[in-house]
């Protein structure tokens, strides 16, 4: 077992991770502790360790993935656990059988982990109360998208040490992120400062009861942040028409050359990807020095694997 | 024969232990009765009211019968002790001529449970743009107009519709919701949209439309009734309406007395209503409203759905909650308990007040008047079992509540319709 025997006596024991609203610091630390015991393996010459052996994990997507679900899907084989992709790129009722008979199916066949991205906030959760699996949501509508916070929050920890004191800003469409509320919980109960910066018709109501703060201007906290996580404009999701045009949402609130020169020197670029390059970021911002993009990926990784492996095991605990 | 009960009248004045005598299906006598009968109900330590009455529920027939018939409706309908209830035309297809009204009556009559009355559509289809028969349909019996489900939403549409209703004295009932501040909204838009990640209905929906349709009113002098208001600002809109001598209306269901955006938290569909769920404040304003005779009908909104329709994602699965046989120990929880009204007042906004808003003669035991009566055991407890309602739906979100007030008998024209036990 790749995770160290020094850790501090803490029993992970839920057997479902279904958003980081719900974990306790300690909680979230302790999974970003198990993360670490695991980037190891991904350096061996063999990449695999056998926590999961004859274990089987379904990814069920009903969303259009490719880095999160590849990323399941390498960590689970990492853990040498037998993999199924189940995508269905609607979940329509009227189309076909509901998100619990597909459930149950799944279940049928002797499923012990199901991954799940849906468009419906809470699907996770209600995929939970109704089958024996360990559900991991790996996003949901614009509710969460847990292994990114934590993935992003292991990638801020691992390069500046701590998250205390730090000031993020998170920019874009918050109202429509589940990364942005992912990455506020995390970050926030891991002692940052979480500001929201985007236009007032992508903030999301009743903004001032979150422990954030928000700002319609980048210009105004560039100066003063640690870390930058800018998310991605997602067309699929916008309603209406929230910003006049790509070019002037772009002028106000995408990350330039210019703009980076009065950011600080160490400041940590992040973005979930898919990055529209050009219209949140430009090429040279992605690419640049202070780019931790890739990183992220990489540490994605580890991330899940800590959590399959932690579920699987609070699950094994449970019977 | 009623004996000994405390017999509750709000539309005569009458507070008092006495005696309910009915004759060839028609009320007879209120007071002490004489002679003697063969057939006595003693009501001792029991109120005696007028049959209650629900403005506002859906059987789902036709079209939706495997989640509620006009018959399993109506007969949940007497076990919780409405003798008349108003059938919301939203049905597949809708009630928008004669025909379909003549159904839905023909349906009840068969049932032989409660009185059954349906509204019919204000527009063909419930689209919002032609007009629908409203003439014949009240000639053959519709209590009222209204798209429910749906708001009217272009603006000369509905002064249209209000224009020519003039026409005939009958009542016309909004579900107050614009839809283009709503989009694909499921829940309150609010704080609890925000962490649960689910698109947000904004209160301005209903407010908008609310406050419009009032302009319309001022303009047309129609009878207006405003379909479950659920917030402070409607309760505000109404206010100012009523004191402006409007002939406008509204009604208050108990979830929106009772349960706030909150309870969506664990994603239970059952949660999932039109209107949806507000705020503490909300409810603080809706019961003020109450308190202050604002409020014109208490109704359920009673809206049953399949198991399987609503083991869905929030996100997809139907509004509605199928409240219609706990609604009296809702109401007494939500305005009893709290000593917002006291025994008359409630039954006023169960009888006498909604049968105002639709117009028909009932809601009172004045001699002569039909005989549908309702008597109650208000302190009896019970729980809420949806197992043991005689409605085909279980969407409940009360299964489980300790509530108080108990129907005994609903009786229909003299006849006892039901009993419990």
């Amino acid at each position: 077992m790749a995770v160290s025997g020094k850790e501090k006596r803490f029993e992970w024991t839920r057997k479902h991770l279904l958003g980081l609203r719900e974990l306790s610091a300690e909680e979230i630390t302790y999974i970003l502790d198990t993360a670490q015991g695991f980037e190891e393996i991904s350096t061996r010459s063999i990449k695999k360790a056998p926590p999961l052996r004859g274990k089987v994990v379904v990814n069920l997507f009903f969303e259009d993935s490719t880095r999160t679900r590849n990323s399941f899907t390498l960590a689970a084989s990492r853990l040498s656990a037998d993999v199924i992709d189940f995508t269905m790129k609607t979940s329509s009722v009227s189309k076909g059988e509901t998100l619990l008979d597909t459930a149950r199916n799944l279940e049928a066949m002797g499923i012990d982990i199901v991954v799940i991205r849906h468009n419906a906030g809470g699907a996770p959760q209600f995929l939970s109360r109704n089958i024996k699996a360990c559900v991991i949501n790996a996003g949901d509508g614009y509710c969460e998208h847990p292994t990114q916070g934590l993935l992003d929050v292991y990638t801020i920890r691992k390069l500046k040490g701590s998250l205390k004191g730090l000031k993020v800003a998170i920019v874009g469409d918050i109202a429509h992120s589940r990364v942005a509320r992912s990455n506020m919980w995390a970050m926030t109960k891991l002692g940052a400062e979480v500001i929201f910066v985007g236009p007032p018709t992508l903030i999301p109501a009743q903004v001032e009861q979150l422990p954030v703060k928000v700002s319609y201007s980048l210009d105004d906290v560039i100066e003063e942040v640690d870390v930058i996580n800018m998310l991605r404009i997602q067309f699929e999701r916008l309603g209406g028409n929230p910003f006049p045009s790509v070019r002037e949402y772009s002028h106000y609130f995408g990350l330039t050359v210019d703009r980076m020169k009065k950011a600080k020197p160490d400041v940590l670029v992040m973005h979930p990807g898919p990055i529209n390059r050009g219209l949140e970021m430009e090429s040279e911002v992605a690419d640049g020095a202070n780019s931790v993009i890739l990183q992220q990926v990489t540490n994605g990784l580890a991330v899940r694997m800590a959590v399959l492996f932690l579920v699987n095991q609070a699950a094994a605990r449970i019977e | 024969m009623i004996k000994n009960g405390r017999v509750i009248d709000p539309a005569n004045g009458i507070d008092k232990v006495c005696d309910v005598l009915i004759v060839d299906e028609k009320i007879a006598q209120v007071g002490k009765v004489a002679k003697s009968v063969k057939n006595v109900i003693n009501a001792k330590g029991k109120l005696v009211t007028p049959g209650l009455i629900d403005i506002h529920v859906h059987f789902r027939e036709p079209g939706d019968e495997e989640e509620e018939t006009i018959a399993s409706g109506s007969a949940a309908a007497v076990a919780a002790g409405f003798t008349s209830v108003v059938c919301m035309p939203n049905t597949d297809p809708p009630i928008e001529n004669e025909t379909d009204v003549e159904y839905i009556h023909r349906k009840g009559r068969q049932a032989r449970k409660t009185h059954v009355y349906t509204m019919g559509t204000i527009t063909k289809k419930r689209e919002g743009v032609e007009l629908a028969e409203m003439g014949f349909m009240s000639q053959a019996g519709a209590v009222g107009f209204t798209d429910d489900g749906n708001g009217v939403q272009n603006p000369a549409v509905m002064l249209r519709a209000l224009k020519y209703a003039a026409m005939f004295d009958v009542v016309i009932a909004q579900h107050c919701q614009d839809n283009s501040f709503v989009g694909n909204g499921v829940m309150n838009s609010g704080y609890y949209s925000t962490i649960l990640g689910l698109p947000g209905m904004d209160k301005l929906a209903e407010e908008a439309m609310l406050w419009r349709d009032i302009q319309l009113v001022k303009k047309t002098n129609v009878r207006y009734h405003a379909q479950h208001i659920s917030t402070a600002g409607s309760v505000e809109l109404i206010r100012q309406a009523k004191k402006d001598s409007l002939p406008v209306t509204c009604e208050v269901t108990p979830h929106h007395l009772l349960l706030t955006e909150r309870c969506c938290e664990g994603y239970d569909t059952n949660y999932k209503v039109n209107p949806p769920l507000r705020t503490a404040k909300d409810i603080d304003a809706l019961k003020q409203a109450i308190a202050d005779g604002l409020v014109d009908a208490l109704v359920t909104d009673h809206a049953p759905h399949l198991q399987s329709e609503k083991e869905l994602e929030f996100l997809t699965a139907p509004f509605g909650i199928a409240s219609l046989e706990c609604a009296l120990g809702l109401y007494i929880k939500a305005l009893i308990e709290p000593k917002i009204l006291d025994w008359p007042a409630l039954i006023r906004l169960m009888t006498e007040k909604p049968a105002k808003v639709i117009g028909i003669d009932k809601g009172t035991l004045a001699k002569g008047k039909q005989g549908d009566v309702t008597i109650i055991d208000p302190d009896a407890e019970y729980v809420v079992d949806v197992n043991k309602f005689c409605s085909k739906s279980k969407n409940c979100p009360y299964n489980g509540w300790k509530l108080r007030g108990k129907v005994l008998y609903t009786i229909v024209g003299g006849e006892i319709r039901f009993s419990a036990d």
